[in-house]
This record gives structure tokens, C-alpha cells and sequence, in this order.
């Protein structure tokens, strides 16, 4: 005997996690969205005549958030233009269907959609990475390239504000994360539902209060168009395993994931707690704790020849660099401040946090359907873990260096 | 059976499968169904698919188009020409 819907006594289809509710599919389309336009009203995510970009992966979050905005923003007349917005590395193969993706959502969702690339963001793409620094570290650089490229990538389309497709479930499993790390100051803006709101350029999550659940049956009886085969150049198994909880404990009570992010909300840091400063990396104008960000002391590494500047033990790296820094003078304009450099390298120590490409760790070692770099040899990964690894057998070009970030941005980014 | 969100790299990387269960004295159930997918489907990795006698948290799983968590989960009997989906949560959006 099929179950009710709540609502309207048709035969529902789905069992919301957030309430509990049984829903027919007319009956959740509408409690969905209608849920997540007022999260974007009361918190007022968006303001009429603004550019939104937003961050298009071609997995189903953004797939969904595409959707969800286009329709919002027709429906109750937000008054915002709307981009998509994808980062393409650069690893050959691998962003292909991925892209193939987005592109169809562009004409599906008759939606703007910028393209930009490592090369136009770094002066590298991925694949030029690895054939530098080989595939056992390629996850640094993957990581805090990553976590820049979507606010570089914005900044450079002059956007006014980006949307990113952050549901529920990853917002409880990063609270979680930051708690185990002991990382109060990114816990404290983990739960934030937007950021940047002081000049810098803003961030947005509509999908704060979504479950992911939700979002995936949103997209399976709308038959949205999303790219599931996710190659994660870096599987992080610290995420895998908070994912892994997050998900354990939803089974047990769906009201956990809410329940999480309002505990990450409702922490108060004492006055006399010392924060990590924010600060600004003097070279790009990212949001970094250290005077050189990861990203450009990673960047000047591979600029340098020393592509392993940046990434596990560099003593030797390091001196190198004193030498070369020495023998040129300081005013090459490479790094002139060796203390900054070096509390910049102190803390790039923690392998690979894929921000927003995270997923578990283990569904994607098998790595072969989803990157070419897998051709030839398997090696080792940050974590240890078996790893795909480039053919290393391609032409590597090294271009000359595109030096956009050389020069100050105003404008802050935000480190997510 | 349709595998999707990334369940169908477990299951030979095809999404569609036609499956035709042995004959059996009692009817089939999802918890029976389960062992057997894993004993003469699934092709790698089995403990991303199955937890215990269930799917593993974050595997989504629809029978004839409607949240399994409304038809009994486990102890669904499975029909002639029922419609069963897989989506996995799991990969990155
Ligand atoms: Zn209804
Ligand atoms: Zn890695
Ligand atoms: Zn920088």
C-alpha cells in the first residue's frame, strides 16, 4: 500500500531527510525550492542588477544550483545576471565530459558560460605540473590551485558575487573536519552562508540548508544533466572519513546535518582567544595568513625551476632559492621577504584539501575511467594512497609565465 | 536495476542492468537482493556499495521511482518488472 504525500494524498515518492515529511514529486519540488528561495531572501544572498557567477563543476550540486537560480530568478524576479562559471586545469581527457556537461547546462539553462583556464589563471595548466613535479605531490598544487581559481577566475570576469553549489552535508562534514583539526578560525567562517562581505569579492552557499539527498533526487526526477565521474587528482582521506560520519550518523537521524551546521553556528570564540590574522598575500591580494600565499610561493617555485618549493620538506629547496635569490639581488622580483617565505612554506605541509572537488577517497582510486594520467604507472599518493599517475610521456611545454597576478589586486579574495 | 552518481564504476561501468533473479521458495526481498548483487554483480570495491546486510550511508536507492526509506527499505518484496535505482552521494559535485 503506497504511502501519502503529507500535503496533497497522492502517492509520494520521497521521504524528506530535513522533516521527515512523505512528498509526492509536485509536493517536494515545491517545498524545495520554495525553501531555498528563502534562504537566499532572509539571508540576502542576492541583490537586484548584480552579476552572479556561479561555480560550475558539472556534478550535481552546481547542475542543480544552475537550475535552481535560473528558476528563482525568473520566478520571483531577483533582478541578477547570471554566469556559469568553470575552471578547466588542464589535464588532457579529464575535464572533458565534465565541461561537455556544463556546456550542455548553457544551452539547457540559456545561461552565460566563461571557460577559464590554469593557463590563463597561473601561467600552467595541470598536466605541465606534473610533467615538472611528478605525480607524488601534483596534489598540493591541485588543492591550492583549486580552492583560488574559482574567486582568480571571478575577479578576472569582474563579477559582482559568486555562488557556489555547497549543500548541507559538505557544510556539516567541513564543521566537522575544522573541529577534529582544532581550526577555530575556519570554523568559525565555515558556517558563515556568506563571506567576503567586507570588500572583498562575496561568496554565497543557497544551498546551505539543502541535504544533499534532496538535491540528487531534485535531479534525478527533473532528469538535470550532471557529470558523477568526479577525477580527483588528490583523494583526500581525512574528508573521505568525515564524509563517511556525516553520512553514518544522517542514517541513524536525518536531523544530525542540521543540527551540526546550527552547532558550528552557535560557537562563540572568547575574546581573549587569539585568531589567526588575516591578512593579505602581498602579491596577488588573496586572503592569506602568511605574506605570500600558497599559491604564489608554489607558483614562483615552478616559475624558478624548483617546483618543489612549497610542498613537504624543503630545506633543500629553500636554500636553493636563498642562493638564487642571493645571486640575483633581491629586487628580481621574486620573493623578497625570506621570512614571509618561510612561514609560507611552514604551513603548506598538510596535503591536499580539495575544497570544493572533495569526495571519498576511495571511489576515485580507481582513477583510470576518470583521467588519462593513469596510462602508464601507478604511484604513490600524498596520503599514501595508491594514486593514478601521469604518462609523463606527453610534450611539456613550458610557456612563458602569464603574470596577471603579478601585479596587486585590489580587490581581497577569500581563502574558503 | 540503473546505477548512477558514480555507482555504476561498482557495477562494470554500465548504468543499465537487466537482471533476472533464481527462482527462490520465498519471495525476494531488497535484503536478499543485496548479498546476491554483491555475490554476482558488483565487480570492485564491494564495501562502497554495502555496510553491513544494508547500502552503504550515502547510496540512494529508489524502487519503481519513489525513496526506498517508503516502501519498507530492506524488507521490500521485489516484483515482477520492478524498477530498482542506485545513485551514489558520494562523488564530488
Ligand atoms: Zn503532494
Ligand atoms: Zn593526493
Ligand atoms: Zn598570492
Amino acid at each position: 500500500m503506497p504511502i501519502r504525500c503529507n500535503v496533497c494524498n497522492k502517492s509520494a515518492t520521497l521521504k524528506r531527510p530535513k522533516t521527515g515529511d512523505a512528498l509526492c514529486k509536485d509536493c517536494f519540488y515545491y517545498a524545495f525550492e520554495e525553501e531555498i528561495h528563502k534562504t537566499i531572501t532572509d539571508a540576502n544572498l542576492l541583490t537586484k542588477g548584480e552579476t552572479v557567477a556561479i561555480g560550475a563543476s558539472g556534478g550535481k550540486d552546481s547542475t542543480v544550483l544552475a537550475y535552481i537560480m535560473k528558476l528563482l530568478n525568473d520566478r520571483y524576479n531577483y533582478g541578477v545576471k547570471l554566469v556559469l562559471l568553470s575552471v578547466d586545469e588542464g589535464i588532457t581527457g579529464y575535464r572533458d565530459d565534465s565541461l561537455e556537461t556544463v556546456k550542455r547546462n548553457q544551452v539547457q539553462y540559456d545561461l552565460p558560460l566563461k571557460i577559464i583556464s590554469y593557463e590563463e589563471l597561473y601561467g600552467w595548466t595541470m598536466d605541465a605540473i606534473v610533467k615538472q613535479i611528478g605525480l607524488k605531490n601534483n596534489c598540493t598544487f591541485c588543492g591550492v590551485f583549486r580552492r583560488q581559481a574559482l574567486d582568480r577566475g571571478a575577479l578576472l570576469l569582474g563579477v559582482d558575487k559568486i555562488a557556489t553549489g555547497h549543500n548541507a552535508d559538505d557544510i556539516a562534514e567541513t564543521v566537522i573536519m575544522n573541529v577534529l583539526r582544532g581550526d577555530i578560525g575556519r570554523l568559525r567562517r565555515c558556517t558563515a552562508i556568506t563571506t567576503g562581505t567586507d570588500g572583498a569579492l562575496p561568496r554565497c552557499k543557497p544551498f546551505k540548508y539543502t541535504y544533499e539527498k534532496e538535491i540528487v533526487m531534485y535531479a534525478y526526477f527533473k532528469n538535470l544533466d550532471y557529470f558523477s565521474t568526479e577525477c580527483i587528482y588528490s583523494p583526500n582521506a581525512y574528508r573521505g572519513f568525515a564524509r563517511a560520519y556525516i553520512k553514518d550518523v544522517e542514517k541513524i537521524r536525518p536531523s544530525a546535518i542540521i543540527d551540526i551546521i546550527h552547532s558550528g553556528e552557535s560557537l562563540s570564540v572568547k575574546k581573549e582567544v587569539r585568531m589567526p590574522v588575516q591578512g593579505v598575500c602581498e602579491r596577488c591580494g588573496y586572503i592569506s595568513s602568511n605574506k605570500v600565499c600558497k599559491a604564489c610561493v608554489m607558483l614562483e617555485g615552478l616559475n624558478k625551476g624548483l617546483p618543489r618549493l612549497g610542498i613537504g620538506k624543503t630545506h633543500k629547496e629553500r636554500r636553493k632559492m636563498e642562493e638564487m635569490l642571493s645571486e640575483r639581488g633581491s629586487n628580481s622580483g621574486s620573493l623578497s621577504d625570506m621570512a614571509s617565505l618561510d612561514s609560507a612554506l611552514s604551513t603548506t605541509d598538510q596535503g591536499c584539501d580539495m575544497s570544493s572537488f572533495d569526495s571519498d577517497q576511495s571511489l576515485n582510486s580507481n582513477a583510470e575511467s576518470s583521467c588519462r594520467h593513469s596510462i602508464s604507472d601507478q604511484s604513490k599518493c600524498c596520503n599514501n594512497e595508491r594514486h593514478a599517475s601521469c604518462c609523463g610521456d606527453r610534450n611539456c611545454v613550458t610557456i612563458e609565465k602569464i603574470t596577471i597576478f603579478d601585479k596587486k589586486v585590489d580587490q581581497k579574495v577569500i581563502d574558503f | 536495476m540503473y546505477f548512477s552518481g558514480g555507482a555504476e564504476l561498482l557495477f562494470d561501468k554500465k548504468k543499465k542492468h537487466d537482471v533476472n533473479l533464481p527462482a527462490k521458495e520465498t519471495p525476494w526481498t531488497i535484503k536478499d537482493l543485496l548479498p546476491w548483487m554483491k555475490d554476482n554483480m558488483l565487480k570492485e570495491r564491494p564495501e562502497l556499495f554495502i555496510q553491513g546486510e544494508t547500502v552503504r550511508p550515502g547510496i540512494l536507492v529508489l524502487i519503481n521511482d519513489a525513496d526506498w526509506e517508503l516502501m519498507g527499505e530492506l524488507d521490500y518484496s521485489i516484483q515482477n518488472k520492478d524498477k530498482i535505482v542506485f545513485i551514489s552521494t558520494l562523488h564530488g559535485g
